[in-house]
C-alpha cells in the first residue's frame, strides 16, 4: 500500500533539498516534484471519495507518541484544490522568474508546498503549530524574494505578525494539553468539556489563527505583503496560505471546540467578517495598483468566509452540512479565482512594466487571453453566476433569510455591489481604442516584456475551474463532506 | 506542586510581557526579543505541564514540544534577523 | 429524435458552442465566423421548431442539472417560454445577418460575435428557465455578456455608457437576487407554475410577499426600463446599431418584461397578485413609464435616442397587460412581447442603415431620405405605424386587446393611457415620416459611406429590416391564423386562467 498521505508531504521536502543542492536544475526538479505531489494529492482525493477518510500513522507509532496524518472530506477537498493551484503556479513560475531569482524560488516554494500539505493533513494540534511555522517562514522568505526595500519590510512584518500568532496558538496548545493530556484532534475532541480551560485554550488558539487568517481587524499585514511579493508568490499567499489558516479555524471550530462554541462567538466572528467585507472591498475599490486591489480583495473574501460562522453555530445538523458545503465551495472557488487573478496581474505587470490600474489599458488589450482570465476570475470574486461562488452565496443568503438572520444577507449583498465596483473598474480597461493606438502607447514603457503563450495558460485554466467547473459541477462536494464522520 | 505552579505562572507572565513589548516597541530587535520572551514563556508553561510528581519521570511529550519550539523559534529569528539586515543595507 | 430531456439544453448550447469557438478565431476569418454564427442560428431554429411541436402536444420537455443539494438548474418549455424563445431565435438570425454587414470595417469582430452569441445563449436560457434560480443565473449572465457589446467601440462615450449600463443592471441584479433568496427561504424551490405557486403562503406572509414582489419587479424593472430605473437605456445608445437592435427588441429589455410576466403569472398568479393589491401598483408604474417615455421621445433629435425612449414607453405595455386582471389584457401584453420586438428591431435596423450609409444620426438630418433610401424608409414607416397602432400592422392587434381587456376589467383610466400614448407616438413618429417622404433632401448627406448603386445600401443591411417589417405586417394581417403570435398568446392566457 502506498502511503499517499505521507508522499504529499515527503515529496516536496525531498524536492526542496534537491533543488537547493542543484540550483542549475531547480526548475526541472521543482516542476517534476510538483507533478508527483499533485498526483499523490489527487490519489488522496479519490480515496477519500470512496472510503470517506484516510489516516496514516507515520513510522507505525500510534497515539499519543506518534505523528499521524489524516484526511476527511473537508481537508481532502482543500488538499486537492491547494495542490492543483500550486501546480498551476509552478507552471507559471517556470516562465516567470529570470535565472537569478530562480534558484532561490524553487527550494523555498517546495518547502512551502510541503508545509501546506502537512497542514491540511495534520492530525494533532502541535503538528499544526509546526506546519504553521514552516509555512510562515517559507512564505515570508518567498515574499521578500525580489529583495526590494518595500518587499522586505512588508514581509518582515508578515513574519513577525505570524510569529505572534503562532506563539499565541502554542500557548493555547500548552493549556489544552494541561487539561486533556492529549494532542490528537480526535481524542481531544472527545474529552473536551466546556469550562475555563477550554475557553482559554480556545481563545488563544483561535486568536492566533485568526491573526494568520487575516480576519478584520487583524488583516493589516496582508495587503502590503501580498502586493509586494512576486506574482506567483502573491497567488500562493492569497489563495493558499491564508486559506490554510482559515481551514484551521474552521477545523477547530467544528471538531475540537464544537461543544464550547456557540452563537455568541459565532456572531463575533460574523461581525468581524462583515467588517472585513466592507473595509476590504472599499480599499480594493480605492486601490490604484492592481496587486494591491487583489490583496484587499482577499481581505474581503476572508470576511465572506467568516460570515458563515454565525449561521453554522445556530443551525441544526442537516442545515449545518448544507452550509458547510457552501462554505467549502466558496473557499475552493476563491482559491482558484484569486490565483488566476494574481497570475494574470503578474503577466500584465511584466508586459506593461507597472501595475497602475489607470494605465493598464493598452497592456490588457494586447493580451486578450489574460484579459479573459481576469474577467472570469473577477466574475468568480464578485460571486456572479455561473461561478461556484454564486451558488455558495445563494445558499448563504437563503439560509440567513430562513433563519431570520437577514442582516448577514445584507452584508453579502452590499459586498457584492462593492466587489462589482472594483472588479469592473478594472475590467472596463479591456475595451478601448483600436489595436494600433495601443502599440504606440505600450512601446514607450520601461522594461516591458513579450508574454509567451504557455505562461498565459495557468491563469486561464484556474479561472475556468472557478467559474465553470465549480459552478456547474459542485454537487459532489456535499457528498464528500457527508461521507466523512461528523 | 508549588514549583509547578510557579513555573506555569511565570511562563504566563513572560508571555504577557512579551506580547506587550511586541506591541509597544518599534525597533525590530526589540520585537524579536519580545517574541523570544513569549516563546520562553510558553516553554515554561510546557515544562510545568510535564511535571508528574516526584515519583514518576516527567511527561516526555511537552519536553518534545519545547525542543521543537526552540528549533522553530531559532529558525524564525534567524530569518527575521536576515531580513532586518537586508533592510538596513538597503537604507545605506 | 431528440430526447425531451436534452432538447432545452441543446437549444441553449446551440449558440454557446459556436460562440466559444468564435472567440478563438483570428480577426481575418470572416467566412468561418459567419458560418459558425449562421449554423448556430439555423440549428437553433430547427430545435425550436421541435420544441413548439412538443409544447403544443403538451409533452413534458425539461433538462435538469443539479448544482447543489436542493438547487437544480432547470430548463423547461411551456407556452410562454416557447413564445420568447421563438422570438429570440428568429430575431437573432436576422440580427446576425445585419451585424455582419454593419461591422464590416470594424475591429475586434471575433470578440463582438463571441459575446453576441453568449448574449443570445443567456436570453434563450432565461426564456427556458423553469425555476427562479435558473432565471436569475441566466439573467445575470445576460448582463455580463451584453456589457462588452455596449463597450465595444472603446471610445470614452462607449466606456461611460457601458459603465452606466453596468451600474444599473448589476444593481438590479442584486435586487432580483434579494427577492429570489427571500422567496426561496419562505416557499422552498420557486418553480414556475401556471397559475402561481404561492397560494399556500397567502394570509400569513402577506407583508413579506408584497416586499418580495417589489424587490423582484424592481430588479426586473431595471432591464425592462420601468421609470425611474430606465436611465441606462438612452445612454446605452452608444453601442453599435446591431447591439441596440438586439438589446431593445430581443434580449435585455424583453428579458425584464418577460421576467415580470413570469413573476405575476407563474410565481404569484393573477389571483394572489390582485388580492395583495400588487397589480394596481404595477399598472401605475407601467402607465407612468408609458407616458414619460413618450414625452421624452418628443424632445429628442437623435434618432436612436428617440427610439430608445420609445422603447422605454412601449415595453411597459407588456407590464400593463400583465397588471390588468383578465385574459384579454393578458393576451394583449403577451402578444406585444412579440409584436413590439419585431417592430422595434425594424426601426433600429433602419436607424443603423441611415447612420452607416449616409451618416444621418439625427431626425433633423432626415429630410428627403425616403427618396435616397426608399426601401429602408418604407420598412421604417411600417414599424412606426405599428408603434402608433395603425392597422394592419401588428401593433394595432396588441393595443386592441389591451384596450379591450382594460375595458372589460373596468379600468377606464388604462384605456385613457393607451389612447394618450398612441397620440404621443403619432406626435413623435409622424414628423419623421413627413420629413423622410415629403421634405426636400439636402445638397449632400453628412457622410455618404455607401454610394447608391442598384440597391440603396448593402444587402446585409437592407434585407433584415425589410424582412422584419414584413413580419410585423404579416403578424398583424394574419393574426387570426392558427400559427400567429396572437394565437399562441391566447393559448398562454387560456392555460394561465384555466379556461
Amino acid at each position: 500500500m502506498i502511503d499517499w498521505l505521507a508522499l504529499t508531504v515527503a515529496l516536496p521536502l525531498l524536492g526542496s533539498v534537491l533543488a537547493a543542492a542543484i540550483p542549475a536544475r531547480s526548475p526541472g526538479i521543482g516542476m517534476a516534484t510538483g507533478l508527483l505531489t499533485t498526483t499523490a494529492a489527487l490519489s488522496v482525493g479519490v480515496l477519500i471519495a470512496h472510503a470517506g477518510e484516510l489516516r496514516s500513522d507515520l513510522g507505525g507509532w500510534g497515539v499519543p507518541l506518534g505523528i499521524a496524518l489524516q484526511a476527511d472530506g473537508l481537508s481532502g477537498a482543500l488538499l486537492v484544490m491547494a495542490n492543483l493551484v500550486a501546480l498551476g503556479i509552478s507552471a507559471y513560475a517556470l516562465g516567470y522568474f529570470a535565472s537569478g531569482l530562480r534558484r532561490h524560488f524553487w527550494p523555498l516554494w517546495l518547502l512551502l508546498w510541503s508545509a501546506l500539505n502537512a497542514l491540511f493533513l495534520a492530525a494533532d494540534v502541535f503538528n499544526i503549530y509546526v506546519t504553521l511555522e514552516l509555512l510562515g517562514i517559507a512564505a515570508a522568505a518567498l515574499g521578500a524574494l525580489t529583495g526590494g526595500q518595500a518587499a522586505i519590510a512588508a514581509n518582515l512584518r508578515y513574519l513577525l505578525v505570524g510569529l505572534l500568532g503562532s506563539m499565541t496558538y502554542l500557548l493555547g496548545v500548552a493549556i489544552l494539553y494541561t487539561g486533556l493530556g492529549t494532542l490528537d484532534l480526535r481524542l481531544a475532541a472527545e474529552s473536551l468539556t466546556p469550562g475555563p480551560l477550554a475557553w482559554t485554550a480556545g481563545a488563544l488558539m483561535l486568536g492566533g489563527l485568526l491573526l494568520k487568517a487575516a480576519l478584520f481587524p487583524l488583516h493589516f499585514w496582508l495587503p502590503p505583503a501580498h502586493a509586494q511579493a512576486p506574482a506567483p508568490v502573491s497567488a500562493a499567499l492569497s489563495a493558499l496560505v491564508v486559506k490554510a489558516a482559515f481551514y484551521l479555524v474552521l477545523r477547530l471550530w467544528i471538531d475540537l471546540f464544537a461543544s464550547v462554541v456557540g452563537p455568541g462567538p459565532g456572531i463575533l466572528l460574523g461581525a468581524l467578517g462583515a467588517g472585513g467585507v466592507i473595509w476590504g472591498s472599499w480599499r480594493a475599490f480605492r486601490s490604484e495598483r492592481l496587486k494591491l486591489l487583489a490583496a484587499y480583495s482577499t481581505v474581503a473574501q476572508v470576511g465572506y468566509l467568516f460570515l458563515f460562522f454565525p449561521l453554522l453555530a445556530a443551525a441544526a445538523l442537516p442545515k449545518q452540512q448544507e452550509l458547510l458545503g457552501a462554505l467549502l465551495l466558496l473557499a475552493l472557488t476563491h482559491g482558484f479565482a484569486k490565483a488566476g487573478l494574481f497570475l494574470s496581474a503578474g503577466l500584465l505587470q511584466k508586459h506593461a512594466g507597472h501595475d497602475r490600474i489607470a494605465e493598464l489599458g493598452p497592456a490588457i488589450r494586447s493580451l486578450p487571453a489574460v484579459a479573459f482570465a481576469m474577467g472570469l476570475a473577477g466574475v468568480a470574486l464578485v460571486g456572479l453566476p455561473p461561478s461556484g461562488a454564486f451558488i455558495a452565496k445563494w445558499i448563504l443568503l437563503t439560509e440567513s433569510f430562513a433563519m431570520d438572520r437577514w442582516w448577514w444577507a445584507l452584508v453579502v449583498l452590499v459586498g457584492t455591489l462593492m466587489a462589482s465596483a472594483y472588479v469592473f473598474r478594472l475590467l472596463a480597461n479591456a475595451f478601448g481604442p483600436a489595436a494600433h493606438q495601443d502599440a504606440v502607447e505600450l512601446g514607450g514603457d520601461v522594461q516591458t516584456e513579450k508574454i509567451g503563450r504557455m505562461i498565459q495558460a495557468p491563469a486561464l485554466l484556474m479561472a475556468l475551474v472557478a467559474v465553470v467547473l465549480l459552478g456547474l459541477g459542485a454537487e459532489p462536494l456535499w457528498g464528500l463532506l457527508g461521507s466523512s464522520s461528523p | 506542586m508549588a514549583t509547578q505552579l510557579l513555573f506555569g505562572l511565570v511562563g504566563i507572565i513572560l508571555f504577557l510581557l512579551g506580547v506587550w513589548s511586541f506591541l509597544a516597541h518599534r525597533p525590530l530587535l526589540r520585537k524579536l526579543i519580545a517574541l523570544n520572551v513569549m516563546g520562553a514563556g510558553v516553554f515554561h508553561v510546557l515544562v510545568a505541564v510535564a511535571y508528574r510528581g516526584l515519583e514518576k519521570t516527567p511527561d516526555p511529550i511537552p519536553h518534545a514540544l519545547v525542543l521543537t519550539g526552540i528549533v522553530v523559534a531559532v529558525s524564525a529569528t534567524a530569518l527575521a534577523l536576515t531580513l532586518g539586515q537586508r533592510l538596513e543595507h538597503e537604507d545605506d | 429524435m431528440i430526447p425531451d430531456n436534452i432538447l432545452p439544453a441543446a437549444i441553449v448550447l446551440s449558440s454557446l458552442i459556436p460562440g466559444l469557438f468564435i472567440f478563438l478565431l483570428d480577426e481575418e476569418r470572416h467566412v468561418l465566423r459567419t458560418v459558425l454564427n449562421m449554423a448556430g442560428a439555423l440549428g437553433k431554429l430547427v430545435l425550436v421548431g421541435l420544441l413548439i411541436q412538443g409544447v403544443y402536444e403538451e409533452r413534458l420537455i425539461e433538462s435538469r442539472w443539479t448544482l447543489a443539494p436542493g438547487l437544480d438548474l432547470v430548463l423547461s418549455a411551456d407556452a410562454l417560454s416557447v413564445l420568447f424563445v421563438t422570438l429570440s431565435t428568429v430575431l437573432w438570425l436576422v440580427t446576425t445577418v445585419y451585424a455582419v454587414g454593419y461591422l464590416e470595417h470594424s475591429s475586434h469582430r471575433s470578440r463582438f460575435f463571441g459575446f453576441f452569441s453568449l448574449c443570445v445563449t443567456a436570453t434563450v436560457g432565461l426564456a427556458l428557465a423553469g425555476n427562479l434560480l435558473t432565471f436569475v443565473i441566466f439573467y445575470e449572465a445576460l448582463t455580463l455578456s451584453t456589457y462588452p457589446l455596449v463597450a465595444h467601440r472603446g471610445t470614452p462615450d462607449s466606456a461611460q455608457g457601458a459603465r452606466v449600463y453596468l451600474a444599473y443592471t448589476l444593481g438590479g441584479g442584486v435586487l432580483l437576487l434579494t427577492g429570489a433568496v427571500w422567496l426561496r427561504s419562505l416557499a422552498g424551490p420557486v418553480i414556475f407554475t401556471q397559475g402561481g405557486m404561492l397560494s399556500d403562503l397567502a394570509g400569513v406572509y402577506d407583508g413579506q410577499l408584497i416586499a418580495i414582489f417589489f424587490l423582484l419587479v424592481g430588479g426586473l424593472g431595471v432591464k425592462a426600463a420601468l421609470v425611474p430605473l430606465h436611465g441606462w437605456l438612452p445612454q446605452a445608445m452608444v453601442a453599435p446599431a446591431p447591439v441596440s437592435a438586439l438589446l431593445h427588441a430581443v434580449a435585455v429589455v424583453k428579458a425584464g418584461a418577460f421576467g415580470i410576466i413570469r413573476v405575476v403569472y407563474d410565481i404569484y398568479g393573477v389571483v394572489l397578485a390582485e388580492s395583495l393589491g400588487l397589480l394596481s401598483v404595477l399598472a401605475t408604474m407601467a402607465s407612468i413609464t408609458i407616458i414619460y417615455g413618450s414625452l421624452r421621445a418628443l424632445s429628442q433629435d437623435g434618432l436612436k435616442k428617440r427610439l430608445a425612449y420609445s422603447t422605454v414607453s412601449q415595453v411597459s405595455y407588456i407590464a400593463l397587460g400583465a397588471s390588468v386582471f383578465g385574459p384579454i389584457a393578458t393576451i394583449g401584453g403577451v402578444v406585444h412581447l412579440v409584436h413590439q420586438g419585431v417592430m422595434k428591431i425594424t426601426l433600429f435596423f433602419c436607424a443603423g442603415n441611415y447612420a452607416e450609409t449616409l451618416g444621418v444620426h439625427r431626425v433633423s438630418e432626415m429630410n428627403g431620405v425616403g427618396r435616397r433610401m426608399p426601401w429602408t424608409t418604407l420598412a421604417f414607416t411600417v414599424g412606426a405605424l405599428g408603434m402608433i397602432g395603425v392597422p394592419p400592422v401588428a401593433g394595432f392587434v396588441s393595443k386592441w386587446y389591451l384596450g379591450l381587456g382594460a375595458a372589460e376589467a373596468g379600468s377606464d383610466w388604462v384605456l385613457l393611457i393607451l389612447v394618450a400614448s398612441s397620440l404621443l407616438n403619432a406626435a413623435y413618429f409622424f414628423p419623421i415620416l413627413f420629413r423622410a417622404w415629403l421634405a426636400d433632401p439636402p445638397a449632400s448627406w453628412p457622410e455618404e459611406h455607401i454610394a447608391a448603386r442598384r440597391l440603396e445600401t448593402t444587402g446585409a443591411l437592407l434585407w433584415p429590416p425589410v424582412v422584419t417589417a414584413l413580419l410585423a405586417l404579416v403578424a398583424g394581417l394574419f393574426a387570426a391564423a392558427p400559427v400567429s403570435p396572437l394565437e399562441w398568446a391566447e393559448l398562454i392566457a387560456r392555460r394561465e386562467y384555466g379556461l
